[in-house]
């Protein structure tokens, strides 16, 4: 075992925008031993994964996967991505694959083997665990999956923890890109894979996948390096003006998670509650006291969208004070329209209230104290595009022929920027939030890698 | 006579963002650890105090932590459907905390 493994992360969520290439580069320079970042997130919302799109224009993928590779191969180490494009659903790691084969080719690198691992999830699987008498179980107060909500869902990625990015390290792979993985996991394979314990590992993972979060003055998308020793991890700031402080490290543990001191992965959790921060330089800071404590069962996380159907947007403004503090009734008279054209089933039709409680909705605590305008925002989800056309053009245009008694403006009650309603992606929604047990930590993300560059072919 | 400060004036940090795609996590960071636990003796931040402004129940209010190695008051809430679900104005759930800007918290306590 080697005393300490560096590892540098230039991109909290590559792709959602580009890193930035002055603080990777001075990373690179300075030595590291794997270059790594984490391409996913739910953030995005229930959208990509529903579609199977990704959330951010591909160029600005393609140029963080460049930027990393050159740099990767130039120097031999290797490049390990989890969670490509956004969802980590099997066609976006078939096109992270395919970008790295055509930036082989046309920077004709020598030969270097790639690896890649499937997280989509067969619905049919899900069932037979569910029906088999394992329960699929709901996280954050949601019920155990049932059929019903089985049903309403259109794709389905596993969260991998580091087994699969860990079999293809021992393939020799050189470049990893991973399907939906524990962004902590994509870091802690290649210090487990170089016999690194467990907490060090874990905890190496979760301070580096958000790149410069963990680093002050905020700035994102600036590169950070972590080492990791048997006993501590230290993190520095590869930026020029940023700092791993106590406070910034720390502080970042707790960054979207509900809890600071423990986070969950598959096959166990990492315990923060006793870690000991120190400053042991102007940049850097060192952590140690975490723990890791293996998982009784081995338990899957399970992320599911289900799509409701076509959306399209639109949006009307309100000035008369008159039909500010009657808004509700106007929304009410459009709605009922609605309900005359359509029925009262089969289509969902929904206003944000800009101006009023548009952000916060219930929770707002001036919801009764409206701004002397307003914008509200309809949207409609309808099966087919033409009737979710039909839906919020009515549920939009029909806001400006609400019947106030005591209006005064009698020739039209709302403004519009325009008058026509916009298509939006489809609406989604998240149907599973649940864990699956699992005999084999493999089970569910199959393996492959090849021979890219100089034109070898070769499959594994 | 009670002297008071708006948390806005006395926190670092205070930020809302989306933990998972059920919860809206809320973090508020001291720089000093004095004023930090100023805050903590005032009792201006406790469950029943964001359930209350927040004008939530207590049901919805899934994790309170007092973090002391971050100078830290953090909690997190259920929201009221998962992220993204047509309706849902905020994805990130990043713009949820600024009703905790105006808190009063008495600084002599």
């Amino acid at each position: 075992m080697t005393n300490s493994l560096k590892v540098i992360c230039p991109n909290g969520h590559l792709g959602f925008a580009p890193l930035k290439t002055e603080s990777f580069q001075i990373a690179v320079e300075a030595g590291t031993d794997y270059i790594a970042a984490d391409s996913g997130s739910d953030d995005i919302g229930p959208v990509p994964l529903g579609s199977d799109t990704c959330a951010s224009p591909r160029a600005w993928q393609e140029h963080d996967l460049e930027v990393m590779l050159l740099a990767a191969r130039r120097t031999g180490k290797p490049m390990i991505i989890g969670s490509a494009g956004d969802t980590g659903t099997n066609s976006r790691v078939d096109m992270y694959v395919q970008i790295i084969r055509d930036l082989a080719r046309k920077h004709d690198l020598a030969p270097f083997r790639l690896g890649w691992f499937y997280s989509e999830v067969d619905k049919e699987t899900v069932r037979a665990s569910m029906l088999g008498g394992s329960p699929v179980r709901g996280l954050d107060g949601r019920p155990d999956l049932d059929e019903a909500e089985l049903d309403a869902t259109d794709r389905i990625v596993a969260m991998a923890g580091v087994h699969p990015f860990r079999v293809l390290l021992e393939e020799g792979c050189d470049v990893i890109i991973g399907g939906r993985s524990s962004d902590s996991a994509i870091f802690a394979a290649a210090a487990l894979h170089e016999g690194f314990p467990d907490a060090q590992a874990y905890y190496l993972g979760k301070v580096l996948e958000c790149a410069s979060f963990c680093a002050e003055p905020y700035g994102a998308k600036e590169t950070v390096m972590g080492e990791i020793t048997p006993e501590f991890v230290e993190v520095t700031a590869m930026h020029p003006g940023q700092r791993c402080t106590v406070a910034s490290v720390a502080g970042h543990a707790m960054y979207e998670r509900s809890n600071p001191f423990h986070e969950y992965v598959a096959g166990g959790l990492l315990d923060m509650t006793d870690c000991r921060y120190e400053q042991v330089s102007e940049k850097t800071t060192r952590v140690a006291g975490m723990k890791f404590v293996p998982a009784e069962e081995f338990r899957v996380k399970l992320e599911g969208s289900g799509r409701l159907g076509e959306r399209f947007v639109g949006m009307a403004g309100i000035r008369d004070p008159y039909t500010i503090a009657n808004v509700d009734a106007v929304i009410e008279w459009a709605r009922t329209q609605v309900r005359e054209r359509f029925g009262d089933e089969g289509w969902e039709l929904h206003y944000n209230v800009f101006g009023r409680n548009g952000i916060m909705g219930e929770m707002e605590p001036l919801k009764d104290k409206p701004a002397h305008e307003l914008l509200i925002v309809v949207q409609g989800v309808a099966p087919t595009r033409e009737m979710a056309e039909e839906l919020t053009i009515t549920g939009t245009r029909q806001l400006f022929y609400a019947r106030l008694p005591e209006v005064k403006g009698t020739a039209g009650g709302v403004s519009f920027v325009f008058d026509e309603v916009m298509e939006a992606s489809p609406g989604c929604r998240w149907t599973l939030n649940h864990t699956m047990a699992v005999n084999d930590p493999l089970a569910l993300f199959p393996t492959h890698s090849e021979i890219v560059g100089s034109d070898v072919l070769e499959t594994a | 006579m009670m002297t008071t400060k708006k948390l806005s004036e006395l926190a670092k940090t205070i930020r809302s963002k989306n933990a998972g795609t059920d919860k809206i996590t809320f973090d508020v960071i001291f720089r000093e650890r004095d004023v930090y636990e100023t805050v903590k003796r005032s009792g201006a931040l406790t469950r029943e105090s964001v359930s209350a402004l927040f004008g939530i129940g207590d049901n919805r209010i899934t994790d309170f932590v007092e973090y002391d190695p971050a100078y830290a008051i953090k909690f997190t809430i259920l929201r009221p459907r998962p992220s993204g679900s047509p309706g849902d104005p905020d994805i990130f759930g990043a713009q949820q905390y600024a009703p905790l800007l105006d808190v009063d918290v008495n600084v002599d306590a």
